[in-house]
């Protein structure tokens, strides 16, 4: 097929004209002309909003993969300090069952086990717990149980509290939330479960007592819905 | 000097003639908001200080393009799509900084000195001008946000700059200070009216140097004036 020179030349020009277009309507007075025009003004506004929409449409759809994968990491990651990596040889995320914890006041209806097994046999139970009282808002915890029902350890995921007060219940702010490991309701007695200002036998910070108040009564409760469905999760 | 009149004038008035708390009033929600500790403060500034950058920068490329009737709506358009992208990028590519600044890029949005700078500055400026002064902007309202923290947190617990290793690494951790060891605390500054009150404190410093300053200039010849500035 003969492809006539002209044509090519002139498909040639074709961008370069465009280009010179756009300059030519890009220019400062081309614009200041235009601006004070309905059609002009109208389509702008629609203009910025189709590429704001599409950056971010183009944005979300490229990240969403890695941001799912950076929260399972996050999660593994969390599910590994209340859970030691030695007790288990499965993939906790696989292995999960789902109890009814609606009487528990733990935020949820239903709370998702994560169940570490070695060799076929439960060793630990994970799960996430929420203190939906705390002193500015839910504070979501996470919390590891060895089969016997001693707790592995807690730690805290989000929370609202105080900066330099209710903070503290972070593991990375003071080691205050370590103070649970192999803590259990058999070794604690129930009114034990509680700050020592309110007679029990957990530390308060000075000048916030209702965040540790509340993360240890949530514990307590998370220690009871564990007790309560015990047999059924620990069974082989 | 390296830096043009113009672009000196600018600093000056970001970092103080014109600061977005001291001379604008603008931002004091997410300044009385997280200035619990210096530390968050800085976390606060940093994102701010980049957010403000781009958004000027922005706004004045796109200057000749907006129509004066519907600026409002574009510069909104424009700030909460650069907010939302530097959220989402973040949270995929630099997850580890996002757990710890994640939270003060959300409340970006809630600042107004991002739009009050598009308005009075970015939209009539070029985009060279429009970057130096989102950036001196950006910088003197981090340097207000760490000085209140520190303030606050100094008064409230005794620290300074406690948990900067959570936000900068663990080669900052040098920055982790006690000052005042044994302090019993002082609650009311941690919480939200501390802040009312030591931002007014501080205010009242800064008029106060501005009046001596004022004072200087006015009893002393010129020259003296400059000599004594940069001996004291």
């Amino acid at each position: 097929m003969n492809i006539d020179p002209v044509l090519v030349e002139r498909l040639k020009q074709h961008p370069r004209k465009l280009l010179d277009f756009l300059k030519r309507w890009l220019e400062p007075t081309h614009l200041e002309k235009l601006r004070p025009k309905l059609e002009f003004q109208t389509g702008v506004l629609a203009g910025f909003s189709l590429i704001a929409s599409i950056l971010l449409g183009l944005t979300n759809c490229s990240t969403e993969s890695t941001i799912q994968q950076r929260l399972k990491e996050d999660l593994i990651h969390s599910l590994s300090e209340v859970v030691p990596d030695s007790l288990h040889d499965n993939d906790l995320l696989q292995d999960t069952v789902t109890v009814p914890s609606a009487d528990y006041k733990l935020g949820n209806q239903e709370t998702l086990m994560y169940l570490a097994k070695k060799a076929g046999q439960v060793t630990a139970v994970c799960f996430k717990l929420i203190a939906p009282d705390g002193y500015s808002g839910a504070i979501n915890m996470i919390m590891g149980v060895d089969r016997e029902g001693n707790i592995l350890g807690v730690r805290v995921l989000s929370h609202k509290e105080t900066p330099g007060l209710g903070d503290k219940i972070e593991v990375a702010k003071s080691d205050w939330i370590l103070k649970f490991a192999t803590k259990s309701l058999d070794n604690v007695k129930p009114e034990q479960w509680a700050v020592k200002k309110d007679g029990g036998e957990f530390d308060q910070f000075s000048g916030a007592t209702i965040t540790p108040r509340k993360t240890v009564q949530a514990v307590h409760r998370g220690l009871q819905l564990f007790k309560a469905h015990q047999a059924q999760l620990i069974k082989p | 000097m390296f830096l043009s009149e113009t672009y000196r004038k600018i600093a000056a008035e970001g970092l103080w003639h014109n600061n977005i708390v001291f001379g604008q009033n603008l931002a004091l929600c997410p300044l009385l908001a997280v200035t619990g500790t210096a530390t968050n403060g800085l976390g606060m500034g940093l994102a701010t200080l980049v957010v403000i950058t781009a958004s000027n920068g922005l706004i004045s490329l796109t200057r000749h393009l907006t129509p004066n009737e519907i600026r409002i709506p574009i510069f909104v358009l424009l700030i909460a799509t650069l907010v939302t992208l530097v959220d989402i990028i973040m949270n995929a590519w630099a997850h580890e900084l996002y757990k710890v600044l994640g939270l003060f890029i959300a409340l970006i949005v809630t600042n107004c000195a991002l739009l009050g700078r598009a308005e009075a500055f970015a939209s009539k400026q070029p985009v060279k001008l429009a970057l130096w002064d989102g950036f001196m902007m950006g910088m003197g309202f981090l340097l207000v946000l760490v000085v209140l923290g520190a303030a606050r947190e100094i008064s409230a617990t005794g620290l300074l700059f406690a948990n900067a290793s959570v936000l900068l690494g663990d080669s900052f951790k040098f920055l982790e200070v006690t000052l005042i060891p044994h302090y019993s605390g002082f609650l009311l500054m941690a919480l939200p009216p501390g802040g009312f009150i030591m931002l007014g404190f501080i205010i009242v410093g800064k008029r106060l140097l501005d009046q001596q300053f004022a004072e200087k200039k006015v009893n002393a010849p010129k020259n003296s004036a400059i000599n004594s500035k940069e001996s004291s």
